[in-house]
This record gives C-alpha cells, sequence and structure tokens, in this order.
C-alpha cells in the first residue's frame, strides 16, 4: 500500500487531464439578455452584416417551421429539424468566404444554402430527388453527409487539396455531439493536424444524439478538448451566441489561411425539435425542464436584443423577413414540384462515366418499363 | 398464442433471451431508455437494467469491437446496428475479426454474437438506410446470416441464433417489421438456423426466395395459381449457410426454379442459389433458372424506390418465362 501512495505522488497521470480540462471555458459575448459580456472578443462586423446575420437567422427560424409542416402534409421527405441552432449553424457559415467548402451533415442544410444552395435544390434533396443533390457549379459544397462522422476525414482531404493547390480557403465540417464518437471523427482531426491542412471542424454539442445524452458519449468533459489529442487548438462556445460563434470560426479560418493548420469548435446548443420527422419522440429521453431552460437561451432572443438595442432591429424588419421567407419558400416548392419525375434510368445513367454491359441491358428494361 | 407483429416477436424473444441466460447483454445506439428507433428493445431497459440493455456512444466500429471483448469475457452480446447501411463502419470487426475468431485461435474462442440490424427498402429512407446488403455478409466465411420473414420465424430464428456459438448477423426487414400480425406463441421455441421452410407447396415451379420478397412472391404464386400453375415458395430464411437439401429436393420436384431477392443482381445471394442448383440439380431443369432482383445501381434515391424494387409483378413476369421455355 505505502509503496504505492508513493508511486501516486511520483506519476500523477490525472493530473495532465485536470489541467487539460479547466483550460476549456465555453466563451461567451452575447449573454442571454443580448448583453456583451467579452468586449475583447467581439469580432470585427459591421452594422449591415449584423443586420444581414439576424435576417438570416429569422429566415431559416421561419423555413424550419415551413419544412416541419410541408413534412407533415407530406410535401417533404426526411427533414431535421434546426430551431434552437440557428447561431451554430448560420454564424459560423457567415464567418465563411465563397472560396471555402462545407462538408455538412444532415441536419446542415441552412449552412448550404446560405452558401448558395438554391432553396428548391434543398426540397428536392429532402424529398429524395438527385437533382437536389446536383450542386451547381461555383457553390463549394458537398450535399449532406448521411453516414456520421465520414465528412469529417473528407474534411482533411479537401483541406489538404486546398493547401495542394496554394488557395487561401478552408473546408469546414460539421457534426454532433455524437459524432465526435465516432473513429472518422478522430481519424479526421489527426489527419488535418499531421498535415496542417486549413480545416474547421465544428461539433455542434445539442446534448442529445437521437435519444443519447452527451454524457454518454465520452469521459471527457468537454468535446473541444479532444483537440489536444490531436494536437491541434480546440474551444468550446456558446452555441447560442451568434457572435461567439462568429469570432471563434473567424480566428480558426484567419489561422488556417496562414498555415497554421486545423481547429475544433465545439458550439454548446440544443435542438428545439425531434431529432428528425421520421417519428422521434424527445419526450422520451428529455424533460420538459431541461427544454425550457434551453429556450430562455434562444439565439434570436438574445440577437433581437442586442440589435434594438444598437437601433439595428425592430418589429418591421422582422416582420419583412418573415414575410419575404414565406414567400421564397412558396416560390421554391413550386419550382421543386416542377422538377422531372425521377426515373431509374436516370439513375443508371449517372451511375459510371461510361455505362457497363450489366447497366446498359438492365437501362433497355426499365426504359420499357418506364414508357409504360 | 399472441398476435405478434415482426417486431413485437423481435423484442419477445430479446427479453425471453434477457430472461434466460444472464450473459446476455442488449446494447447499440438509443436502444436503452429509448426503446431503439423502431422500438424493438422497448422496455428492455426497463426490465433489465442499464447492466444489460445500454447505450454506447455513436460509433459502429465500437460497437463490434467491443461485441468481441464481451464475448471474450463469457458474455453473450446481442449488439444492434442501428441500419444495416452503417455496417462500413463496422466491416473490419464483422467480417475481419468476428468471422474469424474461432479459426485464429484454433478454436479456442467462441463469438457467440448476434449482430441484429434493420434494412431493407420501401419506406422512403435517406441514402444508406435501405440498402439489401446482406450478400457481403453471405459472402463472408465464419458468418451465418439470417433473414426473416414473419414475426413466427422471427421469435424462433432470433432465439437459435441468439443461442448459437457462432457469430450470426441477424437482418430485419423494415418494411416487415409491422406489415401483418401472426399468430406467435408466448412460450420459447427455436427454429433451426440453415433450414429453410417451404412457405407454399406446388409441383410446377420453385421460387426460391428470402425476406420481403417472400410476401411478393406469394402474391405471385396466387395469381399464377389462378392461371393454372402450380408454384412452390421457398422462404430460404438463411442466406449463410444454405439450406441445400430442401432446394434441391424442390427442384427435382417441379423441374423448374427461379431465385428473387430485393438486392442488387450483381453477384449475389441468388446467383448463389443458381450455382448450387445448377451444380447440383441439372438434370431435373426443363428450363434455365432465372432471377428477379433489383437493378445494379446504388440504392435509389427514395423518390424511384417503387419502380426499383421488384414486386410481385416483376416476379410472374419471370415465372412465366420460366414455366414457358
Ligand atoms: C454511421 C452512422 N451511425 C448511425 C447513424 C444513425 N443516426 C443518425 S443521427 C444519429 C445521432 C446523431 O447525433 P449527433 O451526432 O449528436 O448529431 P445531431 O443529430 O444531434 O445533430 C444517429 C445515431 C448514422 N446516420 N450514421
Amino acid at each position: 500500500m505505502a509503496s504505492n501512495t508513493k508511486k501516486a505522488q511520483k506519476f500523477d497521470a490525472k493530473k495532465s487531464l485536470e489541467t487539460v480540462e479547466e483550460q476549456f471555458q465555453t466563451l461567451q459575448i452575447l449573454n442571454e439578455e443580448g448583453e456583451v459580456v467579452n468586449e475583447a472578443a467581439m469580432p470585427e462586423l459591421s452594422d449591415e452584416q449584423l443586420q444581414e446575420l439576424m435576417r438570416r437567422m429569422v429566415y431559416t427560424r421561419i423555413l424550419d417551421q415551413r419544412s416541419i409542416s410541408l413534412n407533415r402534409q407530406g410535401r417533404l421527405g426526411f427533414y431535421a429539424p434546426t430551431a434552437g441552432q440557428e447561431a451554430s449553424q448560420l454564424a459560423s457559415q457567415f464567418a465563411l468566404e465563397k472560396e471555402d467548402f462545407i462538408l455538412p451533415g444532415y441536419r446542415d442544410v441552412p449552412q448550404l444554402i446560405w452558401h448558395g444552395l438554391p432553396l428548391y435544390q434543398a426540397f428536392l434533396f429532402s424529398r429524395g430527388h438527385f437533382q437536389g443533390n446536383q450542386i451547381p457549379e461555383g457553390v463549394n459544397v458537398i450535399s449532406p453527409q448521411i453516414i456520421i462522422g465520414a465528412q469529417y476525414v473528407q474534411a482533411a482531404g479537401v483541406a489538404l487539396g486546398m493547401k495542394k493547390n496554394g488557395s487561401k480557403s478552408v473546408a469546414i465540417t460539421y457534426t454532433g455531439d455524437g459524432g465526435a464518437s465516432q473513429g472518422d471523427f478522430y481519424e479526421g482531426i489527426n489527419f488535418a493536424g499531421a498535415f496542417k491542412a486549413p480545416a474547421i471542424f465544428i461539433v455542434q454539442n445539442n446534448r442529445f444524439a437521437i435519444s443519447t445524452p452527451v454524457e454518454k458519449q465520452s469521459a471527457a468533459k468537454t468535446v473541444a478538448q479532444k483537440a489536444v489529442a490531436a494536437g491541434i487548438p480546440g474551444i468550446q462556445v456558446d452555441g447560442m451566441d451568434p457572435l461567439a460563434v462568429y469570432a471563434a470560426v473567424r480566428e480558426a479560418r484567419e489561422r488556417a489561411v496562414n498555415g497554421e493548420g486545423p481547429t475544433l469548435i465545439e458550439t454548446l446548443t440544443y435542438r428545439y425539435g425531434p431529432h428528425t420527422m421520421a417519428g422521434d419522440d424527445p419526450t422520451r429521453y428529455r424533460t420538459s425542464e431541461l427544454d425550457n431552460e434551453w429556450e430562455k437561451k434562444d439565439p434570436l432572443v438574445r440577437f433581437r436584443k442586442f440589435l434594438e438595442n444598437k437601433g439595428l432591429w425592430n418589429e418591421e424588419k422582422e416582420n419583412e423577413v418573415i414575410e419575404k421567407a414565406k414567400e421564397e419558400i412558396k416560390e421554391a416548392i413550386k419550382k421543386a414540384d416542377a422538377a422531372p419525375k425521377q426515373k431509374v434510368t436516370d439513375l443508371m445513367s449517372i451511375m459510371f462515366e461510361e455505362m457497363p454491359q450489366n447497366l446498359k441491358e438492365q437501362y433497355e428494361i426499365y426504359k420499357a418499363k418506364e414508357s409504360k | 398464442m399472441a398476435q405478434m407483429t415482426m417486431i413485437q416477436a423481435i423484442t419477445d424473444a430479446l427479453r425471453t433471451e434477457l430472461r434466460n441466460d444472464p450473459k446476455t447483454l442488449v446494447f447499440g445506439e438509443d436502444v436503452g431508455v429509448n426503446g431503439g428507433v423502431f422500438r424493438a428493445t422497448e422496455g428492455l431497459h426497463k426490465e433489465f437494467g442499464e447492466d444489460r440493455v445500454f447505450d454506447t456512444p455513436l460509433a459502429e466500429s465500437g460497437i463490434g469491437g467491443l461485441s468481441i471483448g464481451l464475448a471474450l469475457t463469457g458474455f453473450r452480446p446481442i449488439p444492434e446496428i442501428q441500419f444495416f447501411g452503417f455496417v462500413f463502419e463496422v466491416m473490419d470487426s464483422i467480417a475481419g475479426q468476428m468471422s474469424r475468431a474461432r479459426y485464429r485461435s484454433g478454436g479456442r474462442y467462441n463469438m457467440p454474437i448476434t449482430v441484429r440490424s434493420p434494412f431493407g427498402g420501401g419506406v422512403h429512407t435517406p441514402e444508406l438506410h435501405s440498402d439489401s446488403l446482406e450478400g457481403l455478409m453471405a459472402q463472408t466465411p465464419g458468418l451465418k446470416v439470417v433473414v426473416p420473414s414473419t414475426p413466427y420465424d422471427a421469435k424462433g430464428l432470433l432465439l437459435s441464433a441468439i443461442r448459437d456459438n457462432d457469430p450470426v448477423i441477424f437482418l430485419e426487414h423494415l418494411k416487415l417489421y409491422r406489415a401483418f400480425r401472426q399468430e406467435v406463441p408466448e412460450e420459447e421455441y427455436t427454429i433451426p438456423l440453415g433450414k429453410a421452410d417451404v412457405k407454399r407447396e406446388g409441383t410446377d415451379l420453385s421460387i426460391i426466395t428470402y425476406g420481403a420478397m417472400v410476401h411478393e412472391s406469394l402474391k405471385a404464386a396466387e395469381e399464377l395459381e389462378k392461371e393454372g400453375h402450380s408454384v412452390e415458395v421457398i422462404d430460404l430464411r438463411t442466406i449463410s449457410p444454405l439450406d441445400i437439401d430442401t432446394i434441391i429436393a424442390s427442384v427435382e420436384k417441379t423441374g423448374r426454379a427461379m431465385v428473387v431477392q430485393e438486392a442488387q443482381k450483381q453477384a449475389g445471394v441468388a446467383a448463389n442459389v443458381v450455382a448450387e442448383i445448377n451444380d447440383r440439380a441439372i438434370l431435373s431443369l426443363e428450363a434455365p433458372v432465372l432471377r428477379v432482383a433489383a437493378a445494379d445501381t446504388v440504392y435509389p434515391f427514395s423518390q424511384a424506390e417503387s419502380v426499383w424494387l421488384p414486386n410481385y409483378k416483376d416476379v410472374i413476369e419471370t415465372a412465366k418465362k420460366v414455366l414457358t421455355f
């Protein structure tokens, strides 16, 4: 026993963990009341930019509400609700440049839209139509990843490619608190670190992976501290605070394009709705107390207060955005409705650059079926 | 007897074995408090507690490795892979490790693992949730691969799978989970692995199939009956190892055979069955053995899946070719 104690004093392996844990504090700039609590960290944003960010958050909240009701009417397919995560999603995208490349998860459709994906294509993606995934030239994104974590390793590749091309841009990728348990998560941050590739890894920690609480995902107190093992910078930010998210991503971007490698950013956030619209019931695994606690932190509420105090926002402006959103959503649905019916022969023709014998033969069979 | 859906029969089998054998463990993503995304483990966490029924971190490779480790320490793991399209994440654990553990340990270590997973098309999922990937499993020596098509079979086969000392991949077709109810005994019973079931007897043509295609084939057989054709439908139930005896006995009786699978045609389970028939019963055949399968594309974006998936009409069309050859 005595010698054991002595040993423990000599090699205190726990100490390094404690030191790391103490270092990961949450970055916040705007508190729940919309007050600036960290002036030093304030990002440089013009009044117009601040208004634009608010506009996008309001717009996206409406888009979420409409998408949910369209889904319930059977007019949209697969949909993962986004309300609650606007700051985390939109402020991080707002910190990017057009040439930056986004590798999203299934919940990250809003970032794609603000990065240039036409809304009607987002709806086609939801409906399971391949034209939703045909990203227009000049829009630097790939369609949402379904396999959790896969986008993380690919982001390391995109970032390395950018570095080899000498372009001053970054790859940004998103996953959730659950995704941060995947092997691909660790491989992605490690590869990017090893190659000093210009990547930004975002983990939107909304506390639940479907039903599984974040506490069950790992013994690590924060996701951000996982960066330490990869030898890259990591930071945890208040994901309900658009300014903190923006500041952290902007700084990570600067480092990346300066050749200093990747950053891991954990945003503490919450999804108000169900996991997806396919039968998830949050009351099975979340309490209404927790829901209420997080709704008080709402990103729109605090940013609205902040902007109103500065005289940059009012109800009229907000209503304008809401009306415009509704109008554009209606138009986009119309456009999605007008897409040609998807055929199996279409899918055959996008399989290979040149159709192999088996598909050629099957093509004729399906063509005959489809023309009936 | 109770009327059960397939998913209820599966829950029932899990509950039965959790009660019977304290070494059984049920784990995976969202299988605990939430009862699984399809509710296959509904109520089990409550009854057996966190020690026996638990959520894992989100990592399929981790779930596979954990299963192997628990098997090495005397447990009987029943992991769930939330959708079989995610199997690629755990392919090494399944096809590279647990399938070989007995062999590479010279028979020293068993792998009494039952990997349960939903698969199959027709319910408008996003990508990689509906793929029929059982062929990859059937191609892997060291694994048994089971695909039930009815509630009754599901319970009996799952109990056998769990009790089996070798790794079993147990694939549950999404569309069959709640498609219909059937009488299922409340007491325990087993259905042996590796045994096909003649779901309908006939004398003119043998349709060999499994999974959701059993029902399309049965529907086709009914239609063909109206036109005077007597069709036998064999539900493989286990696609590896195959029940060669049942297949060959049927083919020798009818002299005509075809194989129906939901998966893409290329290098599939159906191709293997055709080869086995040709190897063993070619002289009994009056016609070539044809296949009904899906097109050789990636599983389609959901808007095209109803056309892509084989159905009873395709079965009838091919059956007529075989019958009139
Ligand atoms: C490889 C893989 N495993 C499992 C799933 C099924 N699944 C979809 S979402 C999800 C939970 C994800 O949680 P998290 O990463 O925290 O992201 P969130 O949905 O909360 O945004 C699971 C298990 C999947 N899509 N891919």
